[in-house]
């Protein structure tokens, strides 16, 4: 078996134990208010992190790609202008997509 | 019938709604699996490995944050533990649904295969347990029918781009993590403070861990948040 292939099945049987347990364990377990507000935090830790990764590097260097913060500042804009979730996708491909075919991405 | 017609108006008035609700918003949201397939197979994952992410993970950012370490070469079994750990949420959430759900046996392991943030919004914002139930579970079959379907569909049809598809594709991950993480900006100052001080951390340790590892160091913001004195009171909301 291939190592993405590892990946991807633990990946896809991690995120479903973590659903049965929540549906499981007894509640007092996760019921500590501080245990609470961490579990709620990590997805907004994680998922800027992932944003800002995305956004300035490249493997382990950093730099800026055009195209990308283009797109991501596309996304930005929908997203004050409450677009919904396939419409903030959609603009940010398209102008990454447009500025590629420029000649600028 | 033996209901009086006062009972049977007040039925038909409120069952309605969570399952057209819920059918609706899995059908809005289930059709960026299309987003999913395509940038997974463009960053080098196969179809049956986009689809097998869909079917049994079923969880939006984790599978593009997954996507995205494969397509940056990264460490895998760190991308493999991000990808888990943006996935915990889900547990908090079931820890919200057993007690409207009461499902027992497989019925139990299928409505956990169902969490997401989609199916818990829409059967919290019932106004009784049997509508939480019923829009559970017609979140569910519409999102998970849909979101598998349009996985399909873009991992088939991400073969068929050029070099300006590709770009695009290429933003299509960070543009839902930012739709994911907006809502939540909104929320107050400390879910701000987070979001900055886990970006910094991440952008800081990229030079000096292999890629994937930056992103779960971000975590130690919101176990700095959490154990700041004070903070847990938010989460009695």
């Amino acid at each position: 078996m291939t190592a993405s292939w590892v990946a991807v099945l633990a990946t896809a049987a991690g995120c479903y134990l973590l659903k049965l347990a929540g549906l499981t364990v007894p509640q007092r377990i996760l019921a500590h208010p501080r245990a609470q507000r961490f579990a709620s935090l990590v997805p907004v830790a994680l998922l800027a992190a992932l944003i800002a990764v995305d956004a300035v590097g490249r493997g382990q260097s950093l730099g800026l790609d055009l195209g990308r913060l283009a797109g991501l500042a596309a996304a930005a804009a929908a997203l004050l202008l409450r677009a919904p979730f396939l419409v903030v996708i959609i603009v940010a491909a398209g102008t990454a997509a447009a500025l590629q075919a420029a000649g600028l991405g | 019938m033996a209901e009086t017609t006062d009972e049977a108006a007040l039925r038909s008035a409120r069952p309605a709604r969570p399952v057209r609700d819920g059918v609706a918003l899995g059908l809005a949201v289930g059709t960026s699996g299309l987003a999913f397939g395509a940038a997974a197979v463009a960053s080098g994952l196969s179809v049956a490995q986009a689809c097998v992410l869909s079917l049994v993970g079923y969880t939006g950012a984790s599978q593009f944050a997954l996507a995205g370490v494969v397509a940056g070469g990264g460490n895998l079994a760190a991308g493999t533990a991000g990808a888990i750990l943006l996935g915990s949420r889900n547990g908090l959430y079931g820890l919200r649904l057993t007690g409207l759900l009461r499902a027992r046996g497989p019925a139990r392991l299928l409505a956990a295969l169902g969490v997401t943030d989609e199916s818990t919004a829409m059967a919290l914002a019932q106004p009784d347990r049997a509508a939480a139930r019923t829009a559970f579970w017609a979140t569910f079959a519409s999102l998970y029918l849909t979101w598998n379907a349009a996985t399909l569909a873009g991992a088939v049809g991400a073969g068929h781009l050029g070099s300006a598809g590709t770009a695009g594709l290429d933003v299509v991950g960070p543009a839902a993590f930012l739709a994911l993480l907006w809502p939540r900006l909104r929320e107050g100052a400390a879910e701000r403070g987070v979001a900055l001080v886990g970006a910094a951390i991440a952008v800081a340790a990229t030079p000096f861990c292999p890629p994937g590892i930056p992103v779960i160091l971000a975590a130690v913001a919101a176990l700095g948040a959490a154990a700041l004195p004070g903070a847990a009171g938010g989460a009695a909301r």
